[in-house]
C-alpha cells in the first residue's frame, strides 16, 4: 500500500531492531531508484558486482591492502585537549580522515569503487565534485589503476577550489567546468549522469557520496564504514568506554554515514549530523536539507531536499563547497525520522570560528566542511555545561567524550579562510598597480 | 485515503480505461501513416507562444503532442532543451500553468496531448492531484523519463483512476525481463529510446532503435514509438518501417527558438511528409 502524500515529512518513524547494515534500496520510505531506464542495467551490474565482491576474500584482501599501504589506514584518533579546553569537563577526539592519502575520507569509497569498476571491465571513471576532494581522489585512483578520468565540477566551484582543479589535472584527469544551472555540485551530478547515460558501456560513474539511486547509498556507506569501526575500537582503547556523542558534517553525508555506522547500535552514543547553515536558516542561503524538512526526489533517491513549492530544486549556499548540495543521503533522512541521529545547522560564522580555534590550539588546519562538525562539538559541550552536566569540577575519568570526524584537511580552503579572516597581504600602494590591488582585495568572503 | 477508489490498482493494461493516445496512434495507422509525436516545452518562449506552437504542431501533422514541464535538474535533456527550459524557469514558470496549456491545445487541435515530466514535480503536487488536474484539462497521459515501474505504484493507481496513459521508456540497455515489465505497465505506447544518451538532434537514427522496438513488440507492446535523435522526415520514414510512431523534440524546440510558432508549423508539415507509409503488397 502506498502513501497518498509521500512527499511530505514523515517524522517519528518507528524502527525496531538493528540500525546497522541496512542494504537498501529503501531506508524506510527513502532511497529507491528514480532514474532513467537507460541506467537501470548499469545500476544492476554495479549492484551485482558489489554483492559478489563483499563475499570474495580476494576482493576484501585487495581492498584492505590498499587501505593499509596506499591510503594510510587506520587513520589516527587524536585527542585535542587545548581545543576542548573551551568547555571544561569535556574530552574531544578527532578521527583523522584528513591524514588519508589525498587529504580526506573520500579515498575510502573511491578505492573501493575503482576496484569494482576494474572487475566490471570499465576503462573510464567519471565523477562529480564540489570541493574537489572527491574529484582528486577519483583522479588519483584512475592514475593508480591506469584508467581514463573525467571530473565534472560546477564552474563556481572550479573558481573557489582552483588548487584542487590543478591537482586533478596534474593527476591526468580531464576537469569539465559545468556552466549550467547553479554551477555547483548538483549541476555537476546532472552532467555526470548525462555523460554516463551515453558512455555506460565503458564507464563507471564513481558517485562520491551516500546519495543517488540504489546501490550507491548503501555501497558508498559500506566503503566508509571503516571510519566508524576504527574510531569505535580506538576510543575504547584510549578511554576504556564509548563516547557520549559522535559528530560529523553532512552535505550528501558520506563521512557521517561512515562514522555513524560503527555506533548505530550503541544506543548510549548520540549521533549528530551538522548541516551547512550557510548565512542562516532565515536567509534561505544555506544547504540544510533535513533542517528545512521537505521530502522529494533528486538524483535518483527519495530524501530530504531543498525545493520550492513546485518541486524545483533551490540553489544551496555554503562557505564550504563540499556541503553545498541541496539534498542529503536517504539513510540520513531515515535516521532523522527514526530519531536515531540528530541533525542541526551550523552557520558559516560558527563554523569558521571553530576552524580558527582548531588551527590556533592544536596546529591542525581542518577542511571547512569538517569545521561544521567541530562547531557542533563545541555547541554540544556548551549545552552540557549550561545544563550543569559538566564543569571544571567534573572529576577525572567522568568527563563527557565527543568524537568528531575530521573528514578532511584544510589546504584547499586556505584562500577562502584567508579572505574570511582578512589575512591576505595588504594591497600594495597605488603605484603598485591596479591589477595587484584588485587581486589582493578580499572580495566579500561571504559571497 | 484511497478507500473510495472504484477499482483496484492494476499493474496490467486495463482495457476498461479509454486511451486517447492509443486512439490517436491507431487513427494514423488506419490512414497508412507512422504516428508523429512532437515535443515542446511548456511556457517556451512564453505561455502564449508555447500554446500557439503546439497548435501549429497539431494542425500540421502531429498525432500526439508532448508538453514538457521545465525542471531544474533535467538529466535526460541535452543542451537545446536545457537552454529553453532554464529560460522558462528563470521567467517564473509555475508547474500548474501546464494544465492551462494542455487545455488550450486540446481544445484547438485533434491531437492527443500528453505531459512529459520529471517525477519530483508530480510528487510535490501529489500524484493524485496532478493526475486529476491533468485529466480535467483534457490531457491524455504522462511520459515519465525518470520513473521506472518499480517506483510507480501510486502512478498506476492514479492513472487508472483518471483514465490517463502511462508512457514508460525502454532503452537499448533494458534486459528482456525489464522490457516485459515496462510493456506490461505502459498504456498508450511504449517510448523506445533509440540511443544511449540524452535528447538532441543527431544525423542518423541509431542502429539500436530497431532492436529496441523489436524487443518491445516481442514483449507484447502494441505500440512502440521511437525518440531521441529524430529530427528529419527521412528519419521518420526509416523508423516507420519497424515502429508505430516517431518522436521529435530538439529539432522542434530549435525551430521555435529561431522562428517562433510559425516555424514549428513549417517543420511539422515537413516532418509529416515522412510519415506516409509506402504501400505494402
Amino acid at each position: 500500500m502506498t502513501d497518498s502524500t509521500p512527499f511530505t515529512q514523515q517524522p517519528d518513524l518507528q524502527h525496531d531492531g538493528p540500525y546497522q547494515g541496512q542494504q537498501g534500496p529503501y531506508f524506510g520510505p527513502y532511497g529507491g531508484r528514480w532514474m532513467p531506464e537507460s541506467l537501470i542495467a548499469a545500476l544492476d551490474e554495479v549492484d551485482r558486482t558489489f554483492q559478489q565482491a563483499q563475499e570474495d576474500p580476494e576482493f576484501i584482501s585487495e581492498l584492505e591492502s590498499l587501505y593499509a599501504d596506499y591510503v594510510n589506514r587506520p587513520s589516527l584518533l587524536t585527542e585535542v585537549p587545548r581545543f576542548a579546553a573551551a568547555v571544561p569537563g569535556v574530552r574531544i577526539f578527532l578521527k583523522r580522515e584528513d591524514l588519508n592519502h589525498t587529504g580526506s575520507h573520500k579515498i575510502n569509497n573511491v578505492i573501493g569503487q575503482a576496484l569494482l569498476a576494474r572487475r566490471m571491465g570499465k576503462i573510464r571513471l567519471i565523477a562529480e565534485t564540489g570541493a574537489g576532494q572527491h574529484g582528486v581522489a577519483t583522479a588519483t585512483a584512475a592514475a593508480l589503476f591506469g584508467m581514463e578520468c573525467t571530473v565534472y565540477m560546477g564552474e563556481a566551484d572550479t573558481q573557489r577550489q582552483a588548487l584542487n582543479v590543478a591537482r586533478m589535472r596534474l593527476l591526468g584527469a580531464e576537469v569539465v567546468p559545468v556552466t549550467v544551472g547553479a554551477r555547483t555540485l548538483k549541476d555537476a551530478i546532472n552532467e555526470a549522469l548525462r555523460d554516463w547515460v551515453a558512455s555506460v558501456e565503458t564507464t563507471h560513474y564513481l558517485l562520491g557520496t551516500v546519495t543517488g539511486p540504489a546501490p550507491f547509498p548503501a555501497m558508498v556507506r559500506w566503503f566508509h564504514r571503516v571510519i566508524g569501526e576504527e574510531a569505535r575500537a580506538q576510543v575504547l582503547a584510549q578511554t576504556g568506554r564509548l563516547p557520549d556523542a559522535v559528530m560529523a558534517c553532512v552535505g550528501g553525508g558520506s563521512n557521517a554515514m561512515g562514522i555513524f555506522h560503527g555506533f548505530l547500535d550503541d544506543p548510549e552514543v548520540q549521533l549528530y549530523g551538522l548541516e551547512a547553515g550557510g548565512e542562516g536558516m532565515d536567509t534561505g542561503r544555506h544547504a540544510a536539507s533535513i533542517t528545512l524538512g521537505r521530502t522529494g526526489v533528486l538524483h535518483g533517491a527519495r530524501t530530504y531536499l531543498m525545493q520550492n513549492e513546485d518541486g524545483q530544486t533551490i540553489d544551496s549556499h555554503s562557505i564550504s563547497a563540499g556541503l553545498d548540495y541541496p539534498a542529503v543521503g536517504p539513510e540520513h533522512a531515515w535516521l532523522h525520522d527514526t530519531g536515531r541521529a540528530i541533525y542541526e545547522p551550523v552557520n558559516d560564522d560558527e563554523c569558521m570560528s571553530a576552524f580558527e580555534r582548531l588551527c590556533r590550539t592544536e596546529g591542525i588546519i581542518p577542511a571547512i566542511e569538517s569545521s561544521h562538525a567541530l562547531a557542533g562539538a563545541l555547541r554540544l559541550a556548551r549545552r552540557w555545561a549550561d545544563a550543569g552536566e559538566v564543569s571544571a569540577d567534573t572529576p577525572s575519568g567522568q568527563e563527557r567524550i565527543i568524537v568528531v570526524n575530521l573528514s578532511g584537511r584544510g589546504d584547499k580552503d586556505v584562500s577562502t579562510a584567508a579572505k574570511w579572516f582578512d589575512m591576505l597581504p595588504d594591497a600594495p600602494t597605488p603605484e603598485g598597480g591596479d591589477a595587484a590591488a584588485v587581486a589582493a582585495r578580499p572580495e566579500g568572503a561571504q559571497d | 485515503m484511497s478507500a473510495s477508489t472504484p477499482q483496484d490498482t492494476s499493474r496490467t493494461q486495463d482495457s476498461s480505461v479509454r486511451s486517447l493516445t492509443t486512439e490517436a496512434i491507431e487513427r494514423a495507422r488506419a490512414a497508412g501513416r507512422t504516428a508523429l509525436i512532437g515535443y515542446l516545452p511548456a511556457g517556451y518562449p512564453t505561455v502564449e507562444d508555447s500554446i500557439e506552437a503546439a497548435v501549429e504542431l497539431g494542425r500540421n501533422g502531429a498525432d500526439v503532442i508532448e508538453i514538457g514541464i521545465p525542471y531544474s535538474d533535467p538529466v535526460m535533456d541535452g543542451p537545446v532543451i536545457q537552454a529553453a527550459t532554464s529560460q522558462v524557469l528563470a521567467d517564473g514558470f509555475r508547474v500548474d500553468q501546464v494544465f492551462e496549456i494542455v487545455r488550450a491545445v486540446t481544445e484547438r487541435t485533434d491531437a492527443a496531448v500528453v505531459v512529459m515530466t520529471y517525477w519530483n514535480l508530480v510528487g510535490r503536487m501529489g500524484v493524485d492531484a496532478f493526475a486529476r488536474r491533468l485529466a480535467e484539462a483534457g490531457g491524455a497521459g504522462i511520459v515519465t523519463p525518470d520513473l521506472v515501474p518499480e517506483e510507480a505504484e501510486e502512478w498506476f493507481a492514479a492513472s487508472d483512476r483518471y483514465g490517463l496513459d502511462r508512457i514508460f521508456l525502454t532503452a537499448p540497455s533494458s534486459t528482456p525481463e525489464r522490457v516485459r515489465l515496462i510493456t506490461e505497465v505502459s498504456r498508450g505506447f511504449v517510448y523506445g529510446v533509440s540511443v544511449m544518451g540524452v535528447t538532441g538532434a543527431r544525423d542518423q537514427v541509431s542502429n539500436a532503435a530497431e532492436s529496441v522496438v523489436a524487443a518491445a513488440h516481442e514483449a507484447g507492446a502494441p505500440r512502440v514509438c521511437v525518440g531521441l535523435g529524430v529530427s528529419r522526415p527521412e528519419h521518420i520514414r526509416e523508423i516507420g518501417r519497424y515502429a508505430d510512431g516517431a518522436i521529435v523534440g530538439t529539432a522542434l524546440v530549435a525551430a521555435l527558438r529561431d522562428g517562433g510558432p510559425a516555424a514549428v508549423g513549417r517543420l511539422a508539415a515537413d516532418l509529416a511528409r515522412g510519415t506516409q507509409r509506402e504501400a505494402t503488397a
